[in-house]
């Protein structure tokens, strides 16, 4: 029997507060980190995604002091990304509790971070996010910082790239379709689930379980969602929820 | 007072952080003393076998571990790389363990399909009574992150098996020693009520 897929909500920190983005843009505040972390504790959600996108536009050092009270208050696997240059930033964020280090922006200067951290902590706890949209002649790219600074790479090259480095696990990040609830980007999942052997989380534009039936059928080992667990539509307005756990257990079998 | 034995390795402070939350007192400490003195002990880690083999054996605890566990039969939970390093033996680094049970660490042998690491959340099936499996709410599941799995080598000691690819041993018990393959920690409810059962010991 294969592994049931793990549904992880994605938490956006900026400035130390929680914020929501729309193709990685508008970032509307909603509301207290500490507060979504605790409700997302008690609706027991397979693993977490927290992501400061100040930090590496601010060129700052993580906010150690946050994560320390989040992780205080959650009792499930956590991942963190935002402005980790260094193996002295890594150790610092795991021995706060953190069990993953994702490592984006540094990534493009600094590929052998990944090799570096998972040398010491084991690849399954270093993780590459890669951001990507299409480009205008319809070719996907890779973006660092937030989304503000393209590169030539291709996803999947890319992907294939930081898996050899000693990456244990790729979070594919569509800009085009974060926060617009259009559904998964099944195609490139596919593709580069043919390819890779490590696992593989989709995120960018879940609205429904139906998106992460689809993503599991296309080889995802993570459906990571953002909006779908923080707003309630149509009108957006913040209200943390997440599906139980017998909703998703349909979806496996 | 539980204490989470330090040998620089990760993992400590959210074993900790559960801990508190439980109202369980307990400290993170790497002293002689604090071990004799503590009424339980956990053995937490994560990362590779050997580092964590030559981190036990810098830290100058491993005479005092032995005593309290072995002669004084002091209750210990092994967790993840702690549970692995009280074999006799691993594949990883192919390196000698602290042998307090009859078993041995070995790695996932299975087809491309399924992927190692095993991580994400699966099921375990207790095969026997144990104070530390006594009373759960709910059929539990707990997280896992390891490519190498325990293998015991006397079916009394096995408390727990999870099946990925094949059955393997997620929680064994020998007299006063426990091991478990997951992390209780990472949890939610259904690793607090194996530590707060743990600590009831």
């Amino acid at each position: 029997m294969s592994l049931r897929p793990r549904v992880i909500p994605v938490l956006l920190l900026q400035n130390g507060g929680l914020v929501k983005t729309y193709k990685f843009k508008q970032p509307k505040y909603v509301g207290d980190p500490i507060n979504a972390v605790k409700i997302f504790n008690e609706k027991e959600v397979d693993e977490l995604l927290l992501l400061d996108i100040s930090c590496s536009v601010n060129q700052s050092e993580p906010d150690y002091n946050l994560i320390h009270e989040i992780v205080s208050e959650a009792f499930m696997p956590i991942g963190y990304g935002g402005g980790i240059k260094t193996i002295d930033q890594a150790k610092r964020i795991f021995d706060l509790g953190i069990e993953k280090i994702i490592l984006n922006t540094s990534l493009q200067t600094n590929p052998d971070l990944v090799s570096q951290i998972s040398s010491i902590y084991g690849s399954s706890s270093v993780v590459a996010n890669i951001d990507y949209k299409k480009n205008i002649f319809g070719k996907h790219k890779v973006f660092f910082k937030s989304g503000t600074i393209k590169s030539e790479f291709n996803p999947i090259d890319w992907a294939l790239k930081l898996q050899e480095a000693g990456a244990g696990e790729i979070i594919l990040n569509n800009i085009d379709r974060e926060g617009t609830y259009r559904g998964y980007d099944i195609e490139l999942l596919s593709n580069l689930n043919n390819k890779i052997k490590v696992p593989v989380v989709i995120s960018g534009g879940a609205s429904s379980l139906e998106d992460f039936k689809n993503a599991i059928d296309a080889g995802a080992s993570g459906m990571a969602a953002g909006s779908m667990f923080i707003y309630k539509r149509p009108h957006n307005a913040v209200l943390i929820n997440y599906p139980s756990f017998n909703e998703f257990k349909n979806l496996y079998s | 007072m539980v204490i989470i034995i330090d040998y620089n390795i990760g993992n400590l402070l959210s074993v900790q952080n559960m801990f508190k939350y439980l109202g369980v007192n307990s400290r993170i400490s790497n002293s002689i003393e604090d071990i004799r003195n503590a009424d339980k002990l956990v053995l937490p880690g994560v990362g590779h076998f050997k580092t964590g083999m030559e981190n036990l054996i810098h830290s100058n605890l491993l005479e005092t571990l032995s005593e309290e566990v072995l002669i004084k039969k002091k209750p210990i939970l092994g967790i993840c790389l702690g549970m692995q390093l009280m074999t006799k033996h691993s594949d990883e680094g192919d390196c000698n363990g602290l042998g307090w049970l009859d078993a041995t660490t070995r790695k996932f042998q299975i087809s491309d399909t399924l992927k190692v690491p095993h991580m994400g959340w699966n099921d375990v099936h207790y095969k026997k009574d144990s104070k530390l499996t006594e009373d759960f709410s709910a059929d539990p599941r707990y997280y896992f992150v390891h490519s190498y799995h325990v293998q015991c080598n006397q079916e009394a000691d096995v408390l727990g098996t999870t099946t990925y690819g094949y059955e393997f041993v997620a929680a064994f018990q020998h007299d006063n020693i426990y091991g478990v393959q997951f992390h209780p920690e990472k949890s939610h409810k259904y690793g607090m009520e194996l530590l707060r059962n743990f600590n009831k010991i």
